[in-house]
């Protein structure tokens, strides 16, 4: 459809010559970023013209460096999965601070359901539920029982920013000091490890990517073509004109929240299952990596603007960033640092780009 | 009877100890658009706030197309056909026309999906093409996000929201207060086209030119009471100013010791 026919009273209008979609915007910062490492290293005397994206020593059949370009999405997919949820819970103007707590209980629980009956042909007497005899059971259960836990705590989450009318921040901030202590009492902090093969699968190789690739046009779809995801923005947006307009506020909160705990639910099978063990620090800071993904991708804190698409590309970007920095071999310190200075400038940049929206109109 | 589209008898609201709304007897033709006049505080948000069901009355009846009713909320009001545009919009800034349009009455497909029933976007572009052209709305792009419009434009997409559901009633509090010259010409052209199309209206204006442009009749709150009710074409707007600051008070509605 042409903006042209979608006026009224014959006025004309180029629409997409005043809408530029801000994803394209995050889309340049993605390509801007990686040309500067890619300079950077040739620049560098130390780097001895390494590139960053291409394939310069023949290694692999396409002209990129396959390689790197499968470890940028691979250790943001699992993150990116979290991220997906918190995006729709900030889209309606809260925030999520117990997704990576989340993980960390649902991982522990999970993997306790998904442990063999032998380890090296004698009986692994250190299974949480071998007296039980809850050992060798299907794939099914530990991912049933994991996704209940996500959507449990995510249920807590809603319940309690929908009809308490605390902020989320209080709400969330509960679950995630609630869900890590959980984390820790279920084995008294005892790792949790050798999964059956077919759990083992879930995270191997680069299944993780697919499982976000899957999830994230699911719920692209989801945000831009149902109910639910106009009622999200609509939320975000004005609270009291969705309320107004016949929405049930609190019951879609709940949803949203929920929502947002299953997704940190699959992220915790992902990891658990990629890294063949559980342990009660899982997840640790996850909430803040999800965070930033959405923020840099475009998503405002103040709810109501930003899209799914934005969010994938934040992912990509922090991917960038993260083996970028171990490309030009900067310690991890410096990776830190330069985090939590772009979330900031994001947040900056997406503000002072507001208010000059705001004066044009 | 029939004719009559709203009425009320007795309608009374105090907050406490104080009596924002007294006695209203109020009616409203089919058709007819009515103005509602009154210095600050003199009930007249009061009385719009019980009839479009935001607030309940202390005491009174409402009788809205032949029936008596009671809302108990604003989406009550909405669904029996009584659509208000309050003086803060109502509109979720970062959506299009259309999605405000159908905001919480979306057409969907596959309803068998609950919560994640599709939108049916072509369905709605259409209807709000429609209901726009009907309203003589000029919207450059239906597409554009209403932190993208101007005050008047904004206040063209809340009041066409009433003509796209057929509502027996729109309410307008003061459309035209933080309007331009020519926005405010664009709102009261549609006005008009309501008039001309036999919608009634309630108007809340400040606006002496504005209401005796686009009303039939005045009808005058003070301190919580009505104080007159007139023919728009009978009176000069001397006589309403009086008829507001307490110089003049209609006979039939003089009440010992209150005024």
């Amino acid at each position: 459809m042409t903006g042209a026919t979608l006026g009224t009273g014959g006025l004309k209008y180029d629409h997409a010559k005043r809408h530029r979609p801000p994803e394209l915007n995050v889309f340049l910062a993605l390509i801007l970023i990686v040309a500067v490492f890619e300079v950077l290293g040739q620049i560098l005397p130390y780097m001895n013209g390494q590139s960053f994206l291409f394939d310069t020593q023949g290694r692999f059949d396409s002209i990129f460096n396959e390689a790197r370009l499968k470890i940028i999405i691979l250790q943001v997919a699992i993150v990116g999965i979290i991220a997906l949820g918190v995006t729709q819970v900030i889209l309606t103007g809260g925030i999520d601070l117990s997704s990576g707590s989340i993980v960390g209980a649902t991982a522990m629980i999970a993997m306790s359901f998904a442990q063999v009956a032998e380890v090296n042909g004698s009986p692994n007497t250190r299974a949480v539920f071998f007296e039980q005899g809850w050992v060798d059971l299907p794939v099914l259960v530990p991912v049933v029982i994991g996704l209940i836990c996500g959507l449990v705590a995510g249920l807590i989450n809603g319940l309690l920013v929908a009809y308490t009318r605390i902020p989320p921040f209080i709400a969330t901030l509960g679950m995630m000091v609630t869900a890590r202590g959980v984390a820790k009492w279920w084995t008294m902090g005892q790792p949790v490890s050798f999964p059956t093969d077919s759990y083992a699968a879930i995270g191997a190789g680069m299944t993780p990517v697919y499982i976000f690739a899957v999830l994230a046009a699911l719920f692209y779809l989801v945000m831009r073509h149902t109910v639910y995801g106009k009622h999200t923005y609509a939320i975000g947006s004005n609270m009291d004109a969705a309320r107004m307009s016949g929405i049930n506020v609190q019951r879609h909160l709940t949803l949203v929240y929920t929502i947002a705990g299953a997704l940190a639910a699959i992220a915790a099978i992902v990891l658990s299952s990629k890294n063949l063990t559980a342990q009660a620090g899982m997840g640790v800071m996850y909430e803040l990596d999800a965070i930033a993904m959405a923020v840099i991708g475009g998503i405002s804190l103040q709810g109501g603007r930003g899209s799914i698409i934005g969010t994938a590309l934040g992912a990509l970007i922090f991917g960038v960033i993260l083996s970028g920095f171990t490309y030009l071999r900067l310690d991890a310190y410096y990776q830190e640092m330069a985090k939590g200075a772009i979330i900031v400038g994001a947040v900056v940049l997406d503000q002072w780009r507001q208010r000059r929206a705001a004066q044009r109109s | 009877m029939s004719d009559v589209i709203l009425q009320t008898r007795g309608l009374t609201k105090h907050y406490g100890g104080v009596h924002a709304l007294e006695g209203a007897d109020f009616t409203l033709m089919k058709g007819e658009h009515v103005a509602i006049m009154g210095d600050n505080g003199a009930g007249k948000s009061t009385f719009v706030r019980q009839i479009t069901g935001v607030e309940q009355p202390t005491r009174g009846e409402i009788h809205f197309d032949g029936a008596r009713v009671a809302f108990k909320g604003p989406l009550d009001a909405r669904e029996a056909g009584i659509e208000a545009v309050f003086q803060t919009l109502a509109l979720a800034d970062h959506l299009d026309v259309p999605d405000n349009l159908f905001l919480g009455r979306e057409r969907t497909k596959w309803n068998w999906l609950g919560p994640f029933r599709r939108l049916d976007y072509r369905a709605m572009h259409a209807d709000t093409i429609a209901a726009l052209e009907k309203t003589g709305v000029k919207i450059p792009s239906i597409r554009n996000t209403i932190q993208n419009m101007s005050g008047g434009q904004r206040q063209c997409v809340a009041i066409a929201r009433t003509a796209t559901f057929h509502s027996k009633l729109t309410i307008m509090d003061e459309p035209t207060a933080a309007l331009g010259v020519q926005e405010t010409a664009q709102v009261e052209n549609i006005i008009r086209t309501l008039k001309s199309q036999g919608e009634p209206l309630i108007l809340i204006s400040h606006n002496m030119r504005q209401v005796m442009d686009l009303c039939d009749r005045i009808v005058v709150f003070r301190r919580g009471r009505i104080c007159a009710n007139l023919r728009a074409a009978d009176v000069t707007g001397e006589e309403v100013v009086a008829y507001i600051t307490g110089a003049l008070t209609q006979p039939k509605y003089a009440v010992d010791g209150v005024l």
